[in-house]
């Protein structure tokens, strides 16, 4: 409720004097907030259906790689439609080429074997494990980003921020429910009020009543919040530095966030998802099933980091999936569900240019249940590191509840 | 089952005990009907709200809001009688409803031949796919997966639509509540795996049937439900490996096996389908993998946390394995053998138990669960527990401690008589508070159904009422935890849902909610000759139920004043054409091809294409005259309460 009267006597309420966007984001930021970095955003995407880390960060330094997947491993390389290689061992799939300037100019770290604890093979509740941040209990009712917002220190000033916690998606995702605002929208557009005339106005003195109870003040900070949208106009936008998003929904979705992202908005934390990695038939090598996916993730990537240019400073994506899959190729030219797999990390904070996580081997002694890439990073070691790193967050232990692990295993990420 | 030999002696119990709590003899008469629902005189003077609040109040509570009409009938029968008639269902004529129902194709059929029909195409689509894999030319016929997949998304459509139509057009009212009420407490999740879909109507019937009987009954029946037993995993949990278990005959008492055996037939499978070396290594790592599953302790918790004793209920972490070992063999049928309850001697975990300090000898099977299931049932853990949920549903987001107490008492002396647990709280003085009053914020159901009751809109057989209740963000049947939707204003209420409710509103004025039309709104034929003051004074009567804050009417009253009798007209045909040239089936089936994987991996089938195409929230409509006052009412704060 505190929050909520705080942005109607606060600078926010100044949005209704004409005042423009960036004026309002340095009288929200700069007010006393000292525990929290200024202007840091946070960006998750999660690869739902399991993405294939073996075929997207490829260990072509390993024989047993070959001998597992005799049609779908992806070449050495230097053969056609080969890996593309990254330190000797370890390549790019030959989709994620617009990726690899990004690694020479070390904005971009992948992870291998990384993922969740969890031995749980069921897309249904890893997803959930890993968006709520606790492992193997069902009974979390928030997500991990909500909660990290929710503890964040003492800020009440960002709190009051309404775009702070955005989730491109239909519905708010998992990751994102919990007490912390957030807005979900499956497009910018979509965000707004849908009257003619003066109808918006009539809506909006419907709730400046002066109540403040929970159906008032909400319906305030709603007509807050879309006019803050509004007057950072964004169906006029137009990408920076010639880049070019993919026409897809998640290149859209992307390219929506990089909107948020400039038009100072308060965004601290975006989140959206993309489908298709459960590729159990026909997955393919360099070229089909994945590669097609990874070429739509990759061009992506890439023009959202250059259409944010300077500003990936200040911005850190974070991509994830529930699990790994099978080391081995099935009967059907595909794989099944794994454990471990390959996460990335990209931004003007990130050491890049390495990839990051003890690799565990491929020998059949050393996969997980005889079957998968066995796992040596808590994907709570990395989502830790990246919240206290990039964005000031604290008490870790509230965050991630259960988890035992501590600043001396971080990975050096950021 | 007889109700009157049900409810004589709690009556008497609670008559005593309403006695001493009001200090007042008179109410200790015993009625001169045992359904008789003349409160006493020390009973109503307790009751703070105005005669007219309360018939509000009941038809705001025990129904999803009035239509048109409502609130004189329930003036003419008496707050109390219609209460009365409203907690005996089976005694109200539903006819109407019953025949609008019968307009569902596939609700009519019977849901395991559909499960079981999508089982095999499902089968034959694997066969396809490896024919394919393995560079051969397919054999099977894709066709039928796709009809089948088809028709599971029409089944989840027509599930929720019928939901929604029954919640609009019942005269079953509190039955409709206590059924949403209950799906809610016993949430199971449409995308929990291919087949919960066709479980879902049984699931559906079963609590409806069992919404106002007996605790024990409606929670073993849930127990038994294979939408349950799949949704909680009790379906795949058997005794742990090296646990006695209980012959596959089912001879009971008969300790003939050992949990985890080795599975049969590997060998025998590898050599008949003459299975490449790779296939072989796969089928054997299967069959190492399914030796691998044991107990499994999903249901066996939430059975405690969140159906019964609730989480500081008093158990322990022993309790849940052994509540989960008793439970162990309770299990579903493949839907290609009919898909209902069945139970497995053989996964039976056969050994002793002790649950919450009572023992279940070795070798019972089946009755070891049910057991369990008397255990909770009968415990003042459950008792608080369910009055607790059902004051915070029916009378406040915190009801007083009183309260709560007394309802529990009830429970406890009717043995979970839900009938009587709600009647204790439907009349009792706190119910009919001022602070009670208008208190509860609406859930997004509720939203859309008592929009469309107060504009006395027809029930929709079409999924777009539904969708637009998924929308609003609460897809029936779409939670994905087990904890069901939260019951309390302020984990709903936020910035973009307001906004939704908002726009949800405009797009009802806009004709867009089939059912109800503009042109149809009650009165149409003398109002839109009235003045506009009254205009608003009916639409704040019918929308607002009469009451709406000085600035609500004042907006409402403010706008053009065009002659009014041209304006509902007019609204009507700039709304008609932005719907005219959709059918319904396009708008859900024909889905944008981009979504579909995400949808799909998210386990809601059909809503996430459905949301796409948004059939409901459509562009800014122009709006005027009373169309415009319906939508700024709809999207006013005052509706969002009840």
């Amino acid at each position: 409720m505190d929050r909520r009267v705080f942005v109607k006597s606060g600078a926010l309420a100044l949005v209704t004097m004409g005042l423009s966007p960036s004026f309002l984001r340095r009288m929200a930021y700069g007010m006393d907030l000292k525990n929290v970095p200024k202007g840091k955003t946070l960006v998750c995407l999660f690869q739902r259906g399991a993405a294939d880390g073996l075929n997207v960060v490829v260990p072509h330094g390993e024989q047993a790689y070959y001998n597992m997947r005799p049609t779908i491993a992806v070449a050495r390389p230097g053969q056609p439609s080969g890996a593309i290689d990254l330190d000797g061992f370890f390549g790019l799939h030959p989709s994620l080429a617009p990726l690899k300037p990004l690694w020479d100019q070390k904005l971009l770290a992948p992870i291998h074997a990384v993922g969740s604890p969890s031995t749980s093979r069921s897309h249904f509740d890893a997803q959930d494990f890993m968006e709520t941040g606790t492992p193997d209990m069902k009974g979390t009712s928030d997500g991990w980003l909500n909660r990290m917002l929710a503890v964040q220190g003492t800020c009440q000033e960002c709190q009051a921020v309404p775009f702070r916690a955005v989730a491109m998606t239909a519905q708010t995702p998992r990751i994102l429910e919990g007490p912390s605002e957030t807005v979900a929208m499956s497009s910018l557009g979509e965000f707004s009020v849908r009257a003619t005339g003066s109808d918006v106005e009539q809506l909006e003195a419907l709730y400046r009543t002066g109540s403040a109870d929970l159906v008032h003040g909400t319906g305030q900070e709603m007509f807050d919040a879309v006019k803050l949208l509004r007057s950072a106009n964004p169906q006029q936008y137009a990408p920076r530095n010639n880049a070019v998003y993919p026409k897809s929904q998640f290149g859209q979705r992307l390219m929506q966030i990089a909107q948020l992202i400039k038009s100072n908005v308060g965004l601290e934390v975006a989140f959206a998802d993309v489908g298709g990695w459960d590729t159990h038939v026909n997955q393919g090598n360099g070229t089909g099933q994945l590669a097609n996916r990874l070429d739509d993730f990759a061009t992506t990537l890439a023009a959202f980091t250059q259409d944010l240019g300077d500003q990936m400073n200040d911005v850190l994506v974070l991509t994830m999936s529930e699990f790994g899959r099978t080391a081995r190729e099935n009967g059907n030219r595909g794989t099944d569900h794994g454990h471990a797999t390959a996460f990335f990390v990209l931004g003007g904070g990130v050491k890049g240019g390495k990839v990051y996580g003890k690799w565990p081997g491929l020998a059949p002694e050393q996969l997980n249940e005889g079957r998968d890439l066995r796992l040596t990073t808590d994907f709570r070691t990395v989502f830790s590191e990246v919240a206290v790193k990039h964005l000031g967050a604290t008490r870790v232990e509230k965050i991630f509840p259960g988890y035992t692990g501590g600043p001396q295993e971080w990975l050096g990420l950021v | 089952m007889n109700n009157t030999e049900l409810l004589s002696a709690p009556r008497w119990l609670r008559c005593l005990a309403a006695a001493l709590l009001l200090g007042a003899v008179a109410s200790c008469v015993p009625p001169a009907r045992s359904q008789s629902a003349v409160p006493s005189s020390a009973e109503l003077a307790l009751r703070e709200q105005t005669a007219d609040q309360q018939v509000l109040q009941v038809l705001n509570r025990l129904a999803f809001g009035p239509r048109p009409g409502d609130v004189q009938r329930v003036r003419t029968i008496g707050v109390d009688a219609w209460i009365e008639q409203q907690l005996n269902p089976e005694r109200l004529n539903d006819d109407a409803m019953d025949q609008m129902l019968a307009r569902y194709p596939l609700l009519q059929q019977d849901q395991t031949g559909l499960a079981s029909q999508f089982a095999e195409a499902q089968r034959q689509s694997r066969l396809v796919k490896r024919d394919t894999a393995a560079g051969q030319a397919g054999v099977a016929d894709i066709s039928a997966l796709k009809d089948a997949r088809k028709s599971r998304a029409q089944v989840v459509s027509e599930i929720e639509s019928a939901r929604v139509a029954r919640a609009v057009g019942s005269n079953r009212q509190l039955q409709e509540v206590m059924t949403d009420f209950w799906e809610n407490h016993f949430n199971v999740f449409v995308g929990k795996s291919q087949t919960e879909a066709f479980y879902l109507a049984d699931y559906d019937r079963t609590i409806r049937d069992h919404a106002l009987g007996k605790f024990r009954d409606l929670l073993g029946a849930v127990a038994h439900s294979p939408a349950m037993l799949e949704y909680l995993d009790n379906a795949q949990s058997r005794a742990n490996p090296g646990e006695p278990t209980l012959g596959a005959a089912g001879r009971r008492g008969m300790v003939v096996a050992r949990g985890g055996g080795r599975a049969p037939g590997v060998e025998a499978i590898i050599i008949r389908r003459n299975l490449n070396p790779q296939q072989a290594q796969q089928l054997n790592q299967r069959a190492a993998a399914a030796k691998k599953t044991g107990l499994n302790e999903n249901y066996g918790r939430e059975l405690m946390e969140l159906h019964t004793l609730g989480v500081d209920g008093g158990y322990t972490q022993q309790d849940v394995i052994e509540a989960a070992r008793a439970l162990t063999g309770w299990t579903v049928r493949p839907p290609a053998q009919g898909g209902g309850y069945i139970f497995r001697p053989e996964w039976h975990d056969a050994g002793e138990k002790t649950f919450l300090g009572h023992k279940l000898a070795a070798g019972r099977g089946e009755q070891d669960g049910e057991d369990v299931l008397d255990i909770v049932a009968r415990s003042p853990s459950t008792a608080h527990f369910i009055s607790q949920e059902l004051a915070r549903r029916l009378v406040s987001d915190s009801p007083s401690t009183a309260l709560v107490d007394r309802a529990a008492q009830t429970y406890m002396k009717t043995d979970g008589d839900i009938r009587a647990v709600v009647k204790t709280i439907v009349t009792s003085p706190e119910f009919f508070s001022t602070r009670a009053y208008h208190s509860k914020v609406k859930s997004p159901f509720e939203v859309v159904v008592s929009a469309a009751r107060a504009l006395g809109a027809e029930p929709d057989s079409t999924p777009r009422t539904a969708l637009a209740i998924a929308f609003l963000g609460e897809p029936i049947f779409g939670h994905r935890d087990p904890n069901g939707w939260p019951e309390t204003g302020d984990a709903w209420m936020n910035t973009g849902a307001i906004l939704n409710r908002i726009n949800f509103g405009l797009s009802v004025a806009a004709n867009r909610l089939p059912g109800a039309n503009m042109r149809q709104l009650p009165g149409i034929d003398t109002l839109q000759h009235a003045s506009r003051e009254t205009q608003v004074d009916a639409v704040v009567a019918t929308i607002l139920q009469g009451a709406a804050s000085p600035q609500t009417r004042k907006i409402l009253m403010s706008g053009e004043h065009p002659l009014a009798a041209s304006a509902a007209q007019q609204v009507a045909q700039t709304a008609a054409p932005a719907d005219g040239n959709e059918t319904i089936t396009d708008a859900t089936m024909a889905a944008p091809q981009r979504v579909k994987g995400a949808a799909k991996q998210q386990g809601l089938p059909g809503l996430g294409r459905a949301l796409a195409r948004n059939p409901v929230i459509g562009p800014a409509p122009q709006l005027k005259g009373l169309a415009q006052m319906v939508g700024f009412a709809l999207g006013s704060p005052e509706f969002q309460r009840r």
